[in-house]
């Protein structure tokens, strides 16, 4: 409780509820960061929409950066518009708008009173799980860029991206689950009718014992025709390829129950399995649903066109056009605001570029070039507005050919290495064998056995134990893990996550925290009013270095700066008082340019150079301990981005074994993980940035890390939360067990099966026995593969 | 046995009307977003779609 009261009393911006450092910027008795914070309050306040803030504490999300107001002008453009309406006439435009932002009921609710802030908009509905806004508006009164620009004031920036207008995010499809629906209504009813005749219903009652079997039959025929359809489906794509999966012999044995159970019935000679068949289709529905079920929120097949705009401004007769990125052609001048992204490499025509290339090389710091110099896709200018040549078009790009690259494409088509379709394979075949021995027995010694002998073989040998026990683990798996924050695109990646021999990292961003840095001074100590004029100097500027520094001085000061002056790439310089203060790079302050490693930043006071501020990363907590442990497991590699000079921490967090590679290209570490699995090693990526998208791809498990799940991360297999990294260890132990506890369900199912094919091989299997030990089977199946798992994870204190 | 055919129909029927009104719901996206109604009930202003309902 002491640490959360001490929380409480440091101020905090009323709107976005990051640390108030600034003193200056206040509004009705209320705290903010920052002017954008500020701004955002008070539309909200002048619509009266205040119950934003009562909802949830400071609910919003931080505005230092403004929105450029003619961002959204590419949205007049109709056929870029049409993209995101869904229905339009004379009077009503419906548009839907992607709003990662949203996180609370806070935003639910601003968002739904939207028609307060923009006239033109008559409602606005909002689907929180696909993080989605339904916005209908007025076809006169409003467009679609006045409602982008509307949304964007209050601080829900609509995303707008080539790859998510081309396609819709999947969910489970509704079709799967009218057929769960359908089997389970089918399935309850059908075991209703079957109990007369498992109790022995009397024999002179035969008009009613009929209708009961006809009953059974009628029920179990939309199961066998639209509920297991899936089944079907599967296992004919998979003969198909030449390829036994484990829903063919599934899909077999649900058609030889029902026939033979249909032949019974019509021939008055027995109930049939109805119950088992209707039943096990049922159960096999539930768990596949359960294993499929994705995080709808997260997008795992993000390219570059997700961070690319979808338009950019070329200049065509000293105008700015708004053009569509795919027509973008080389030759063309197009304009980059501040904080936009490149998207096609050209040459800087005019304006000073001062690019930050974290996304291609997952170094932070900007770089300054020149006009004439070549600049790269994907690198953000901060800084003032430049012009650019383009030379290459878009997806011919340094960065994005990366993902057009072939390799990529060889492994499209899907090979089920599954052990759970080997063994299910082994399997089939073992039982074709003992259908066979049994049929030639009956054959030689009593044909009339023949027939209901062979299909009880089948009915009662389907591995759908197997696929129950599959499914069941795998979707308690994906709960465990997602409720620990590691994301998983599909239940594969569980085996491949298990595979795993060779972990690489990237370092920025992965093991290091981006937003944070270490800063040691190091140099004549300074008194505090100089601490205070560097917080005030530092706190001016909006360069990434600056930021750092004036957080980790933590001073809040009210200092009258004059004559300020910032120099990009190189530092700031200002009047405080009587004081002249500089603070920048070495070469800035005219100080010693010794080339070491690493960064720093000199603070000169009247033209005295007092001492250096030494940047390093900073380490992500628990990472050394995870590191440890990782080591004794999985063989390991950094590779960098960066400059060495992390060199010796490293070494010391991974040990002596660890391969330690800097100055990687994106490509670089594309081969390096291809070089890895030509050994025969399975490769593990954990990567962040746009520069790890391409070995994130090519390994066998790529892990992308987000800071906050609704970041954008480069298309993965799996995405965890920064701050479960830690407990990565725990979750590979986890995909591990996954193994062992489908194959102990397994030998428990085919223990059952024994007991069944006794029965079966004699040809006396009642459908009473069947009903026993489908159900039990199934039912100690679960226990196993849920108790199981959930047993372990409450062991591991996930 | 007469009660007993009755006994079925009646209880098939009522199964089909909860299996009708499961797809009903799964068909009108109530099963999407578990998160936006549970809220939604609890803000003291209508969204706009409910007030044009109201007026219509």
């Amino acid at each position: 409780m002491a640490s959360k009261a001490a929380v409480t009393t440091k101020i905090s911006c009323y709107h976005c509820g990051e640390p108030y450092l600034n003193g200056k910027i206040n509004l009705d008795t209320k705290q903010f960061c920052c002017e954008g914070c500020k701004m955002v309050y008070q539309i909200i306040n002048e619509n009266g929409l205040c119950e934003y803030y009562n909802l949830n504490q400071n609910p919003g999300f931080n505005n230092r950066i403004p929105v450029r107001p003619d961002k959204f002008s590419f949205l007049d453009d109709e056929s870029i518009a049409a993209r995101l309406i869904t229905f339009k006439d004379e009077k009503q435009v419906h548009a839907t708008f992607y709003l990662p932002q949203m996180h609370c009921s806070s935003c639910l609710y601003l968002l739904e009173n939207l028609h307060r802030l923009e006239p033109g908009v008559i409602s606005c509905k909002v689907n929180f799980t696909r993080r989605e806004a339904d916005i209908i508006f007025s076809t006169n009164e409003s467009s679609v860029r006045k409602v982008a620009e509307a949304l964007t004031s209050v601080g829900y920036e609509p995303w707008i991206s080539m790859s998510d207008l081309k396609e819709k995010r999947p969910g489970i499809s509704k079709k799967m689950i009218y057929q769960l629906g359908i089997a389970g209504f089918c399935f309850g009813n059908v075991m209703l009718m079957s109990f007369p005749e498992y109790l022995g219903i009397d024999a002179s009652e035969t008009g009613l014992r009929s209708m009961f079997r006809w009953t059974n039959f009628a029920l179990a025929i939309p199961v066998f025709l639209y509920s297991a359809l899936p089944f079907y489906e599967s296992s004919w794509k998979s003969l198909k390829h030449k390829f036994l999966n484990i829903d063919a012999p599934i899909a077999l044995a649900i058609i030889i129950t029902f026939v033979r159970s249909a032949v019974e019935v019509i021939s008055g000679t027995g109930g049939g399995y109805f119950d088992s068949m209707t039943g096990i289709v049922f159960f096999m529905l539930a768990g596949r649903i359960l294993q499929d079920k994705t995080y709808r929120q997260l997008s795992f097949e993000r390219d570059y066109t997700s961070y690319f705009p979808v338009a950019v401004s070329v200049m065509k007769e000293g105008k700015e056009v708004p053009t569509v990125l795919p027509t973008l052609k080389p030759g063309d001048t197009i304009l980059i605001h501040n904080e936009e992204l490149i998207p096609a490499d050209g040459i800087l025509s005019r304006g000073k570029a001062f690019i930050d290339y974290s996304f291609v090389t997952g170094e932070s710091i900007p770089v300054a070039k020149e006009v004439g110099e070549l600049v790269y896709a994907g690198g953000r200018q901060t800084g003032g507005n430049i012009e650019i040549l383009t030379v290459k078009e878009v997806a011919q790009s340094y960065l994005t050919k990366l993902w057009n690259k072939d390799t990529f494409r060889e492994n499209e088509e899907p090979k089920p290495t599954s052990f759970v379709h080997l063994l299910s394979r082994y399997f089939t075949f073992i039982v074709f064998g003992i259908a066979l021995a049994t049929g030639i027995y009956w054959q030689v010694n009593n044909p009339s056995h023949l027939w209901p002998a062979v299909t009880a073989i089948f009915i009662i040998a389907c591995p759908c134990a197997l696929l129950l026990s599959n499914t069941f683990t795998n979707g308690n798996i994906l709960q465990i893990l997602g409720r620990n924050r590691l994301y998983l695109r599909n239940a594969e990646t569980i085996e491949n996550i298990a595979k795993v021999s060779h972990i690489v990292f990237d370092k920025t961003g992965t093991l290091t925290q981006s937003t944070e840095q270490d800063i040691a001074y190091e140099g004549e100590p300074l008194d505090e009013r100089q601490l205070e004029m560097v917080a005030a100097l530092a706190g001016s500027s909006s360069h990434p270095l600056s930021r750092t520094l004036f957080k980790n001085l933590g001073i809040t000061s009210d200092l009258e700066i004059l004559h300020f002056k910032e120099t990009r790439g190189a530092g700031l310089e200002a009047m405080i008082g009587e004081d002249i203060i500089r603070i920048g790079s070495p070469a800035f302050l005219g100080g010693d340019i010794e080339n070491e490693a690493g960064t720093r930043v000199g603070v000169s006071i009247n033209n005295k150079i007092y001492g250096y501020y030494k940047y390093s990363n900073h380490y992500r907590t628990d990472i050394d301990l995870l590191l440890q442990q990782l080591q004794k497991t999985h063989r390991l590699s950094v590779i960098s981005g960066d400059n060495a000079a992390e060199h010796e921490n490293l070494r010391r967090l991974l040990g002596n074994d660890a391969r330690l590679l800097f100055k990687q290209q994106p490509e670089d570490k594309l081969n390096y993980i291809r070089n890895l699995q030509r050994t025969g090693e399975k490769v593990m990526m954990i990567g962040d940035g746009l520069n790890d998208a391409g070995a994130l791809k090519q390994s066998d498990a790529g892990v992308a890390v987000a800071e906050q799940t609704n970041n954008f991360t480069p298309s993965s297999d799996a995405i965890i939360g920064a701050e479960s990294l830690p407990r990565l260890h725990a979750f590979i132990k986890i995909c591990r067990a996954n193994r062992n506890i489908v194959i102990a369900s397994f030998i428990l199912s085919i223990v059952y099966n024994l007991i069944g094919l006794y029965f079966a091989v004699q040809g006396t299997l009642s459908p009473l026995i069947a009903a026993i030990l489908m159900p039990s089977s199934s039912l100690s199946i679960l226990l196993i593969s849920f108790g199981g798992s959930n047993w372990l994870a409450r062991w591991m204190r996930l | 046995m007469s009660v007993i055919v009755i006994l079925l129909i009646a209880s098939i029927s009522v199964a089909g009307l909860f299996l009708f009104a499961f797809i009903w719901g799964v068909k009108s996206g109530q099963f999407e977003d578990d998160f936006s109604p549970a809220s939604r009930i609890l803000f003291e202003d209508k969204p706009a779609a409910q007030v044009t309902g109201n007026i219509e």
